[in-house]
């Protein structure tokens, strides 16, 4: 028991200057992407808690919620907020995504490198795709 | 009678994930299970306006749903930002004061959605 109660060593090999220099396999991508993109969600709660009051509390609060993205707020012109949404659009896919490939994993003991790369790239390629489709219909 | 509580406590890190793990995916399922049925609804004929969209969250059960999901994304964030600030931000004080934030943002958050989903 003793042993356990020492001070425990750190080992934190990469600085974050050598960050853009590492080469992270797919599966690290949509690792550290399932990272930013639940943080992206937690800072912009606020913002998806907003459209979600104005977009269903009444008609009134509705037309507000459209003007948003057609004249927009305050300073900000409404390709901003469209931006945005398309920031969360992409976050949400994404952690959404790469989420049901965890379960999936968890599920069925899918442990070959083969099956790990091959899932970080669909996960990659379908929460873009899905992202540039809705992207579309948001901006034309 | 054992000597290993209190200050004596021997902490040695092992079996404390187990919970968090699970709840992860627990509440993840839910909220996948949720943006299915929201999405399978909107996709349902007629036209998108405030009549069909408010429609969705006004039924009972979908409200129940609805309120289930705030409570998983407040429980999911909260062990997601943990972690986070667990792996990056190693000086206590900070790190605390990072937890709080988290906390008193997820709080706040989820009971802005909770009031406006029951005045539906």
């Amino acid at each position: 028991m003793a042993d356990t109660l020492r001070q425990r060593p750190v080992y934190r090999n990469i600085h974050i200057t050598q960050i853009a220099s590492y080469r992270l396999p797919l599966a690290g991508i949509v690792s550290i992407l399932h990272r930013v993109s639940g943080v992206l969600l937690f800072l912009l709660m606020p913002f998806i808690i907003w459209l979600f009051d104005t977009s269903v509390t009444s008609e009134i609060s509705y037309g507000q919620f459209t003007s948003v993205f057609k004249a927009g707020a305050a300073f900000l012109p409404g390709w901003f907020f469209k931006l945005v949404a398309l920031a969360l659009v992409w976050a949400y896919l994404h952690h959404f995504i790469a989420g049901v490939r965890h379960l999936w994993m968890d599920a069925t003991h899918a442990v070959t490198l083969e099956f790990g790369r091959m899932s970080a790239l669909v996960t990659l390629a379908l929460s873009v795709l899905l992202t540039l489709v809705l992207g579309y219909s948001l901006f034309f | 009678m054992a000597d290993n509580f209190g200050s004596r406590r021997i902490v040695v890190g092992a079996h404390y994930g187990l919970r968090d793990w699970l709840s992860q995916r627990v509440t993840a399922a839910l909220m996948a299970l949720f943006t299915l049925v929201v999405v399978v609804q909107v996709l349902l004929p007629g036209e998108m306006g405030y009549d069909k969209w408010a429609g969705i969250f006004s039924r009972q059960w979908m409200k129940v749903l609805t309120f289930v999901v705030i409570v998983s994304l407040l429980w999911h964030a909260w062990v997601g930002m943990r972690d986070v600030w667990m792996d990056y931000v190693k000086p206590v004080v900070v790190r605390l004061v990072l937890q709080v934030f988290t906390i008193v943002w997820l709080v706040g958050c989820a009971g802005w959605a909770i009031q406006v989903l029951w005045r539906l």
